[in-house]
């Protein structure tokens, strides 16, 4: 167990400095001047070309990109284009309002996912069932930043019930407060991901309940809610570890419109003006941290996949 | 085979009959966004005191901020939305099938690499990749539909590749071997032709997954940008006004989420005709 844990972040090493050297040259290669954000017209040649000297932005890329590793080994991300703070001390203060976000979400959509799934798998075909694919189908097809500016002009506009943007109300300190800014964010953020969860909860356990072991139960004589309960929905859940792992993309690309329309000061949020800034070194740091949330998640579904299921030994 | 599948997908029809309905949207979707030169309006043409009208008989969807008819800038964008999403399905379809095909065909080394490559591709957060992409780029239709289309193979490849794994050891594929066919030959005479079932489900799907990408792009405003329009830059400028003009924000919205809605169902309506098992 140690053991792979141990392989399997070694193995994450390569792959996590191959991503941030396609990255690195992506953002590089695009053209597009960082510089430009800093001239004005009474700047003369030399002291634009200084400027760019001093970004670290006159070496040829692969330079560049030694020197970014080099100093990302040594925990130095770099200083913002713009407001020239630290990167990491930018994205340390971003971190937790997105984990925050990010951890509620999926809390709701395992919640949600596995009470819809069973109602679905249970009532097969029925009215209720009909009912919760339909919602599953708006859930997938819905444009995220629509369905949040829907939100945002019934419950904040119309009804004036919820804050629209930010993530507390400034100078109140208070978790009803920070309820209130989470609960329209962490709604569309989990939507799609209940809907993809529902839906595959759903088959597995309709597939389940055709297994023969739940013929042997039934002949001896116990009851179909036990059954169900102790047997199918066990059976059922153990593999949506792997699929939630799978899903992680979805959430950090829906984390970066979700901020974004909300004002949730996230990395999300941070990632989206970096660009338009073309704030390399936040926005590497973003994509790295991207990365790493991405690899880290698979990792860690992969080992309580094993942890839950004794069939399967690493 | 082609006819079990046509009649099988016309079943599932059958059974549930609104599902004629998701196809009638689609089709009466690119009929009007083709036609859409026929509207009386000019989509471009601005009359400030027009503005900000709320739908009525002469402007059923209204008009927008700068007195432009709304429901014939809905068409224009509505031409641009599916122009987008069936040409990045196209690239995607393309590069994965191939990707697929021959990294499944070859096997070993090959398909380990591939695969590999695939993992790797796939833990990138590509939409943030795709947002610095874009702006960075001119904006426009054409990089657009590019960047959605080289980014969106990996599950597609996926999928063939599973498949051309069972497709490459039947009798008709090894017997074109032993008769001296070339390994292109084989791919493209025996393989690809195969695989049509699952490309065509996957490229239902893919065209879905494309529309709602490029609206968010273009939400962003790294997608679409003026002169033209999208429903994703449409709901980018309604949302100044969502308060005085919510209209400007529900039409398209509705429309990116009917056609995406359709397209995925109908997808999985062919996904299921198209299992073997399902034929009761």
């Amino acid at each position: 167990m140690a053991r792979y844990t141990v392989r399997r972040i070694i193995q994450a090493i390569p792959i996590l400095i191959f991503i941030s050297f396609i990255s690195f040259f992506i953002i590089r290669l695009t053209p597009g001047d960082p510089v430009k954000v800093f001239i004005t017209p009474q700047m003369t040649h030399e002291q634009i070309e200084r400027t760019r000297a001093n970004l670290g932005l006159d070496k040829p890329i692969y330079v560049q990109y030694f020197y970014w590793i080099k100093n990302i080994l040594r925990g130095d991300l770099g200083y913002s284009f713009i407001n020239y703070q630290p990167v990491s001390k930018e994205i340390s203060e971003r971190f937790l309002p997105t984990i925050g976000l990010m951890g509620i979400s999926l809390l709701i959509s395992i919640i949600l996912s596995i009470l819809l799934g069973i109602a679905s798998a249970i009532h097969k075909d029925k009215f209720i069932d009909n009912l919760i694919s339909k919602i599953c189908y708006i859930g997938i097809s819905i444009p995220s930043f629509w369905f949040a500016m829907i939100l945002i002009y019934i419950f904040s506009m119309k009804l004036k019930l919820l804050p629209s943007i930010g993530m507390r109300t400034i100078g109140v300190y208070s978790i009803l407060d920070l309820m209130k800014h989470g609960i329209m964010p962490s709604i569309v953020l989990s939507y799609p991901n209940t809907a993809i969860l529902t839906r595959y909860i759903r088959a597995r356990l309709i597939d389940e309940m055709k297994e023969s072991y739940v013929k042997t139960a039934k002949s001896k004589g116990i009851s179909q809610r036990q059954i169900f309960y102790s047997h199918i929905l066990r059976n059922s859940l153990l593999p949506m570890i792997t699929i939630l792992g799978m899903n992680l993309p979805s959430l950090v690309s829906g984390a970066f419109i979700t901020e974004t329309i909300f004002g949730w000061p996230g990395m999300g949020k941070l990632g989206v003006s970096s660009i338009f800034n073309f704030d390399y070194p936040v926005i590497m740091a973003i994509t790295m941290m991207s990365s790493i949330m991405l690899v880290l998640g698979n990792l860690i579904s992969d080992i309580c996949y094993s942890l839950v299921d004794p069939r399967i030994s690493l | 085979m082609n006819k079990r599948i046509f009649d099988n997908f016309k079943l599932y029809l059958e059974r549930n009959k609104i599902n004629y309905l998701y196809i009638g949207i689609i089709i009466l979707l690119i009929i009007v966004s083709v036609l859409a030169n026929f509207s009386p309006y000019d989509p471009n043409e601005i009359n400030i005191t027009n503005k900000l009208l709320r739908p009525n008989s002469r402007h059923i969807f209204g008009t927008d901020d700068l007195g432009r008819d709304y429901f014939t800038r809905a068409l224009y964008g509505g031409r641009v939305s599916l122009t987008v999403g069936f040409l990045s399905m196209i690239i995607s379809i393309t590069i994965g099938t191939l990707v697929g095909a021959i990294s499944g065909y070859f096997g070993g080394m090959v398909d380990s690499i591939v695969m590999r490559i695939i993992d790797i591709l796939m833990s990138i957060p590509s939409f943030f990749i795709i947002l610095i992409i874009n702006a960075h780029f001119k904006p426009g239709i054409i990089s657009v539909i590019l960047i959605i289309g080289l980014f969106g193979w990996m599950g597609v490849a996926r999928v063939v590749r599973s498949e051309t794994l069972s497709i490459k050891e039947r009798e008709y594929v090894l017997s074109s071997k032993l008769l001296g066919a070339s390994h292109f030959w084989v791919i493209f005479k025996h393989i690809i032709p195969n695989l049509m079932s699952t490309v065509i489900v996957s490229s239902t799907i893919n065209v879905a997954t494309s529309i709602l990408m490029e609206s968010s792009l273009s939400f962003l405003g790294l997608g679409v940008v003026e002169p033209y329009s999208s429903w994703g830059s449409m709901l980018r400028n309604a949302q100044e006004y969502i308060e005085e003009a919510p209209y400007l924000a529900i039409f398209p919205g509705l429309l990116i989420l009917l056609t995406v809605l359709s397209f995925n169902i109908i997808g999985d309506i062919l996904r299921e005709s198209l299992a073997p098992n399902n034929t009761d």
